[in-house]
């Protein structure tokens, strides 16, 4: 069998993807938790974000690090503007009203992508990209480690933003009880359309921290968007501290599976869990049972 | 009957196309677009009178095209026995996911999530395995003769998809009129509410799934009977999925035709942009895209169960919109 080595590299490895993995599932399960709507358009919009800082470095030359405060509130505007302008006004309400909606704003931008930059996949040369730091016995990419370290950061502001500020407790008020809210004074459209915004502010990040060890073309979105979709299941519809856990958890399934079943198979890991807990818990590990 | 009376008549002005024009495009066209339709009712018997809505409707029309091409390839089956073992697996795989997801009560996006996740399953397995030639996929060898199922001109191909479409509607009107197409309807509407007058929910949607799977698999053997290829993101990538949940909807979900008026749009709408911007990659899907949006923003009911009537409808048609609580 494998070296104890190759196992903790490969672990660890799998810790610093499902972070950002984390980051963009903290975006979903924050539209879900609050909208109670399923974003299909997700994935397609972390292509959107990818393609952002992709022709940020390559027209003026701008480090993908140094893009974050032009990406993350491009973004939170662009989600603003979708929540507000389409996604709200065709919802009627209904579940699966939203979900056919994103479908099809996530069809139209990735083939809207595929129309202007053709199907070639790209990527961007950094001074660090092949820079690798010794941890234990294990090699890792710098890349990768700035992108869990920032994943983090992200992340706890996103939890105490929640957590502490007017802002956070306007929005739980909302999740809780929209009609209550509203009473109260919240504006529930605005609250709404800025939880989209900062779900896809959450894409915007991780787009900054990804691309550097990552690689854009129009479907990228497709393979994140299941993926992401497993965690928030996995950690629990809405549940923040579940998407962070699931995220890391569902990075080391797919690296430990890529391991011993090979690149391709390994993913299959990962969907098999996304099935197992639909079927078995779906209330998720973290949720509470509806 | 007057749904199958109306059945006829379609069937004959269709059917009657080949005496008048052996023209190739226009074959080519009344081809594709019958096939559109077809994947199209088969979504909408699960989706429009069951109010299930996968996402991952490609994973039965996968299993149609991998059993029609490897029993022949690899058994060396006849075409005609490849199709009907193709339908009957993937209504055995429609069992098996049906089974699974709604024993646990899947319902609405979770269902819709799992459906997709099911095809994905199947196109990494089929990517990996050898059976199904992987990566790069499953040849068919060119062998024209009627036995074959490979014909000389289109016309052929369009009698016989103009045969799954017939089936396709012939199974919509019985839904239509039936005892079980009442149940399958009463489930949509208010499962609480048919559970308590003794319809048993999981058995309807159970048949619902199978009958559906297997509709959709008949349109994926005949995509490989045509193309003569196949590779597993053709089967199970999202564009077919896609492309049966779009007609269906944009059509009206829940009629009988529709899923026929929601696929021709759309294959006429993909054709004029094609003339009007040449091809470019990716066009068609973003009509097809800014149409369902737009669909379910301003005509919730779709095409047929809109204001303009194309085609009477007697029975209520599904909104997909609610008032607001």
């Amino acid at each position: 069998m494998f070296d104890l080595s190759i196992l903790f590299a490969s672990v660890l490895n799998g810790i610093t993807t499902g972070a950002v993995y984390a980051l963009i599932a903290l975006g979903l399960t924050l539209i879900y938790g609050v909208l109670h709507i399923i974003n299909f358009a997700h994935g397609a919009s972390l292509m959107v974000a990818l393609y952002g800082v992709y022709f940020l470095k390559e027209k003026i030359g701008l480090d993908p690090y140094l893009a974050l405060p032009i990406v993350v509130p491009a973004m939170f505007a662009f989600g603003y503007i979708l929540q507000r302008s389409i996604i709200n006004r065709a919802s009627h309400v209904k579940d699966e009203n939203i979900l056919l909606v994103t479908l099809g704003i996530s069809i139209v931008l990735e083939n809207l992508a595929l129309l202007f930059f053709k199907s070639d996949t790209r990527n961007i040369e950094t001074a660090y990209t092949l820079t690798t730091v010794n941890i234990g016995s294990a090699m890792i990419a710098l890349p990768k480690l700035v992108a869990f370290v920032g994943a983090l950061v992200v992340s706890a502001i996103l939890l105490s933003v929640m957590r502490f500020t007017f802002l956070g407790r306007a929005i739980r008020a909302v999740a809780k009880e929209k009609h209550g809210a509203r009473l109260m004074g919240i504006d529930v459209d605005h609250v709404y359309a800025l939880c989209f915004g900062i779900g896809l502010a959450c894409l915007g990040a991780a787009a900054c921290f990804l691309l550097p060890a990552y690689y854009v073309n129009p479907m990228v979105g497709s393979g994140f968007v299941l993926v992401a979709f497993t965690i928030v299941v996995l950690g629990g519809m809405g549940s923040f501290v579940g998407a962070l856990v699931g995220g890391l958890l569902v990075g080391v399934v797919e690296s430990i599976g890529g391991l011993y079943l090979g690149e391709s198979l390994g993913q299959v890991g990962i969907f098999i869990i996304f099935i197992a807990v639909l079927l078995f818990r779906p209330q998720g590990l973290f949720g509470a049972r509806a | 009957m007057k749904d199958f009376s109306a059945i006829a008549v379609f069937v004959l002005l269709v059917g009657s196309i080949p005496f008048f024009t052996n023209s190739g495009v226009v074959l080519n066209f009344v081809m594709m677009a019958l096939y559109a339709c077809l994947l199209a009712q088969a979504w909408n018997i699960l989706g429009g009178f069951g109010g299930q809505f996968s996402f991952g409707h490609a994973l039965f029309f996968g299993v149609g095209a991998y059993v029609q091409v490897m029993t022949q390839v690899h058994l060396g089956c006849n075409p005609w026995i490849a199709l009907l073992l193709a339908i009957g697996m993937s209504a055995v795989v429609g069992s098996c996911v049906g089974a699974l997801s709604f024993r646990y009560g899947l319902k609405g996006s979770y269902f819709a999530l799992v459906t997709l996740a099911f095809a994905e399953v199947f196109r990494i397995v089929s990517l990996s395995v050898a059976f199904t030639g992987a990566g790069v996929g499953l040849m068919l060898p060119l062998r024209e003769s009627f036995s074959n199922m490979q014909f000389d001109s289109r016309a052929g191909y369009v009698w016989l998809v103009l045969g799954l479409v017939t089936l396709a509607l012939c199974t919509t009107a019985w839904l239509r009129h039936s005892r079980f197409g009442a149940y399958l309807q009463a489930v949509r509407d208010n499962e609480d509410a048919a559970r308590a007058i003794g319809v048993d929910p999981f058995k309807v949607k159970l048949s619902a799934i199978v009958i559906s799977g297997a509709l959709m698999g008949s349109g994926g053997a005949f995509y490989v009977q045509v193309f003569q290829y196949i590779d597993p993101g053709l089967a199970f990538g999202p564009h077919t999925s896609v492309e049966a949940l779009v007609g269906a909807i944009v059509g009206g979900m829940g009629t009988l035709w529709g899923p026929v008026v929601g696929a021709l749009t759309l294959h006429v709408l993909a054709d004029v942009t094609r003339n009007l911007f040449g091809q470019l990659p990716g066009i068609n899907m973003v009509v097809y895209g800014t149409v369902l949006v737009l669909i379910v923003m301003f005509m919730p009911r779709g095409i047929s169960g809109g204001r303009f009537h194309l085609f009477k409808q007697t029975s209520k048609t599904p909104s997909i919109s609610k008032e607001p609580v």
